[in-house]
């Protein structure tokens, strides 16, 4: 038995010595495999680079390709929010990367100044309400929330999730922090419901009659029209852009960076510049109804029938240097 | 035995000590101490944590030993409709992921679900105007997993039944003892270890779960973890945090250990013939059926048929997956870790029973501490070791040669194995722990006179004896490996998937419908083996 498993792990031991002959990219992605895939796919088809992939948690990956160090075998890290890019870059696992095709697609703002990594969607967090229920005159911002008149109306999840802490941590950038503590203060009171479920949770709370309103990222309202049990849901509420007269709506972004040690550095660099392609930005805008960062892109009818709006031009840096505050800040409201 | 002895069995204090390595990753962390780290835990969240953690470990523990030990003991003395095929379904929740029942229940039960929008419809009221118990509470938790985990009650208290000798039954009969006093002063001591065993286990469990907490919106030590760790970039806060959760599972596991401290369960040696169970009859069958059926309809069919209903609305996705090779990724990994789990398993519960000194009996107990820990913790101090020996490895080659070998273990399908092992030894060591104590050290002793080496001992008395445990420790781990998540997703190699990860993925992104399909994947994938393992259980 023993001798059949020393041989057996002998068996697996050189099946990792993955052979470096033909052109392939390693891509670690925290984008799950059902999102990524496709693209991949046809990337491959088009260049004949092979593309290998690991998906997982991004913080997870991260800390992979911290203790694989040098011999990592990452070339492209695939992150679904700044905060990630950011700490990745801050722990120094990224290189820079010159591409003029990159810094013509992508708007300044969503990419690092030095080239560390690049937009590739945007997602935006605006407020969602009961059509009929909620005149949305009475809407404004998002500091408007913590106001007593939504005592007992507000669906929001908890504050573990990064979308919210990407949030709270936008408006320290903005309002300091003692002033975002006063408003996350406020708004634990105006919970309708301790924090719970995900984005699409909230949204189907508020249709059900629990709260008015709900706060959520836009693809996933989205994806609930696609979903026969979530799209009676999704039909009763109305997307309310805030904070149009000032800074815009929340917005995050999904973005790749290419690796330190990427021992094929070249073809990452081939991989993102086809992410920011036609083809590929299409597709996400129309598969995951995510907002392109290249413009003129025609987006999913659902998208467009969301309406325009202002987003919030912070540098996206910000949120990464703030999320511990922002957790700090939503501890102390008790906001679960 | 003697200090001479102490080197000559590596296999008794180097492999624990190897396998105690990656717990030992978060213990150092309390190098790095962040006072204002910490006193903000105190005064914000970590009495929650610490509340929440051992509110549902004790209620979720609690209400499974009840589940399984009562169940256990109906199916082994009584016979009525039903009991052959309950023997076999009442397994099945195993093979269901906890986050995943809990996603069934919360889609039905909840506010915006169908049964209180019908609820709603047939009486005009509206929300706040009726109660209705909530189902993502600490109480729901606590039921859902008390639900899913009883089995390992059920399973360690059914080999212990089996393992015990009729004779017990017959001598009472004898004494004139009356069935009460029976259950209360023979049965209940003697399926004791099993039930604290199993329950220990569930316990464990729950301190380690984090996909139905965090669905559930309740913060506990292993949320805690996630959120110092990710949330705000202190790996040391969290890996001191892991190291509660661990000193936690050490207490339970000593609290167990000694709640059996002055108890030996031994077979009266080998007898016979095997007890008839006594025919229920009239009404109180139908009560025994209905009662069980109760439990495997809210465990099982119930949860299985929403995500058979979901699947089939949502039929592209079950084309758009790669199944065999998922399912066999998946079935593999199991196999093969299963395979490595029970021998290192035998050999450390072996140990124990060869009068160890105290130090390296307490190495060997300290090395199954890896199932209360979060298998993302584990799976780190996994990688870390492999990746830091795969990088010294590569620079000394390099320096020395001028070849850099590059990552030889990290990456691999062994990271995976090593970390299983690590996780889930405690579940093996247990199963088959109480099988083992039931065998008398006399009859060792008889054989060893009889000129017996060690293993023909292990071959020729044990094994055979074992075999019930044997097999249901393997069928414990089998399952648990299958549905294994935050490891398998760690520590994968390129372009390897299991039915697991791709559950979590969908569910991850919300798309609970699409996640149905591999999830009911893994449950049908848990049914074969079950059935298999089930069979060799009870044939023995």
């Amino acid at each position: 038995m023993l001798m059949k498993f020393r041989l057996l792990s002998l068996v697996l031991l050189t099946s990792g010595f993955a052979s470096t002959q033909a052109a392939e990219v390693n891509v670690y992605s925290a984008r799950q495999q059902e999102l990524i895939k496709p693209l991949l796919d046809k990337f491959s088809q088009q260049t004949g680079i092979k593309v290998n992939l690991i998906t997982g948690k991004p913080d997870e990956l991260l800390s992979r390709m911290q203790s694989e160090g040098r011999n990592s075998p990452a070339d492209l890290l695939i992150s679904t929010d700044v905060g990630r890019l950011y700490r990745a870059q801050q722990a120094g696992l990224l290189q820079p990367l010159q591409s003029n095709t990159l810094e013509q697609a992508i708007p300044a703002a969503l990419r690092d100044p030095a080239g560390h990594w690049f937009g590739l969607t945007t997602r935006a967090r605006p407020i969602i309400y009961v059509t009929g229920k909620v005149d949305p005159k009475d809407l404004s911002t998002y500091e408007d929330l913590a106001s007593p008149k939504w005592r007992g109306k507000i669906c929001i999840r908890s504050s573990d999730n990064i979308y919210n802490q990407s949030m709270l941590a936008g408006m320290i950038a903005v309002l300091g922090e003692e002033k975002t503590q006063a408003w996350a203060n406020g708004l634990v009171q105006n919970f309708a419901q301790p924090p719970k479920g995900g984005d699409r949770d909230q949204i189907k709370a508020a249709a059900a009659g629990v709260c008015d309103i709900a706060i959520a990222n836009t693809y996933y309202l989205a994806a609930m029209f696609d979903d026969a049990k979530d799209a009676a849901a999704a039909k009763a509420v109305s997307v309310f852009w805030p904070n149009q007269q000032d800074r815009g709506v929340h917005i995050n972004i999904s973005g790749a960076a290419v690796a330190k040690y990427a021992p094929n550095a070249k073809q990452a660099a081939q991989l993102l510049e086809y992410m920011t392609g036609a083809d590929a930005q299409a597709w996400y805008a129309q598969t995951n109804h995510e907002y392109p960062v290249v413009q003129g892109v025609a987006r999913s009818s659902v998208l467009q029938g969301f309406g325009e709006f202002k987003a919030d031009a912070l540098p996206l840096v910000k949120l990464g240097e703030l999320n511990q505050q922002a957790i700090q800040t939503m501890d102390k409201a008790g906001w679960k | 035995m003697r200090a001479s002895a102490f080197w000559r069995h590596p296999q008794w204090w180097l492999l624990p000590a190897c396998l105690l390595l990656p717990l030992l990753v978060v213990y150092v962390s309390w190098g790095q101490f962040d006072a204002r780290l910490w006193s903000h835990l105190a005064t914000t969240v970590l009495p929650d944590y610490l509340l929440n953690s051992l509110l549902l470990a004790a209620g979720a523990g609690g209400l499974a030993a009840l589940l399984g030990a009562s169940l256990a003991w109906l199916l082994h003395f009584y016979q009525f409709p039903g009991r052959r095929l309950f023997q076999l379904l009442l397994i099945l929740p195993l093979a269901l992921p906890a986050y995943i029942i809990a996603y069934s229940y919360t889609a039905l039960l909840d506010f915006s679900g169908p049964l209180q929008q019908g609820l709603r419809q047939l009486t005009g009221l509206g929300y706040g105007d009726y109660w209705f118990p909530q189902v993502r509470s600490v109480g729901g938790a606590i039921c859902l997993f008390a639900l899913v985990l009883y089995p390992y009650v059920y399973l360690l208290t059914r080999a212990a039944l089996a393992g015990q000798s009729p004779r017990w039954q017959e001598a009472s009969q004898i004494l004139g003892v009356s069935r009460r006093r029976y259950f209360w002063a023979v049965l209940l001591p003697l399926t004791r270890p099993a039930v604290f065993g199993g329950m220990a286990l569930v316990m464990m469990e729950v301190f380690a779960d984090y996909g139905t907490v965090q669905y559930f919106g309740i913060p506990t030590l292993t949320t805690g973890i996630f959120r110092t760790w990710f949330g705000m970039n202190d790996r040391s806060g969290a890996a001191q945090l892991s190291s509660l959760l661990c000193t936690l599972a050490l207490a339970l596991m000593l609290l167990e250990l000694y709640s059996r401290r002055q108890l030996r369960f031994y077979h009266a040696g080998q007898a016979g013939k095997t007890l008839q169970p006594q025919k229920l009859k009239g009404v109180r069958a139908w009560l025994a059926t209905f009662a069980v059926s109760l439990v495997l309809w809210l465990a099982f069919f119930w949860p299985a048929l929403a995500l058979l209903v979901w699947s089939l609305e949502t039929p592209a996705a079950w084309l758009s997956l790669d199944y065999l090779q998922l399912l066999g990724n998946s079935l593999s990994l199991a196999a093969l870790s299963t395979v490595l789990l029970l021998v290192v398993a035998l050999v450390l519960v072996y140990g124990l029973r060869q009068g160890l000194p105290a130090w390296q009996q307490l190495l060997i107990r300290l090395s199954g501490l890896g199932y209360a820990v979060p298998g993302t913790v584990i799976a780190i101090g996994v990688m870390w070791p492999l990746s830091a020996f795969d990088n010294w490895l590569d620079l000394f080659m390099e320096q020395q040669f001028g070849v850099r070998t590059g990552l030889l273990l990290s990456g691999t399908v062994l990271a995976l194995l090593l970390a299983y092992l690590v996780r889930f030894l405690a579940v093996a060591m247990q199963a088959l722990e109480s099988g083992l104590s039931q065998i008398k050290p006399s009859m060792d002793q008889a054989a060893a006179s009889l000129g017996c080496s060690r293993w023909q001992l292990l071959r020729r008395l044990h094994l055979p004896l074992l075999k019930t445990s044997l097999w249901t420790a393997a069928l414990l781990v089998f399952v648990d490996v299958l549905k294994e998540l935050p490891a398998t997703l760690l520590l994968r190699p390129f372009n390897f998937d299991t039915l697991a990860v791709r559950t979590f993925e969908l569910a991850s992104d919300e798309q609970l419908a699409a996640a149905a399909v591999p999830a009911l994947t893994i449950v049908l994938a848990g049914l074969l083996p079950v059935i298999l393992l089930n069979k060799a259980a009870l044939k023995n």
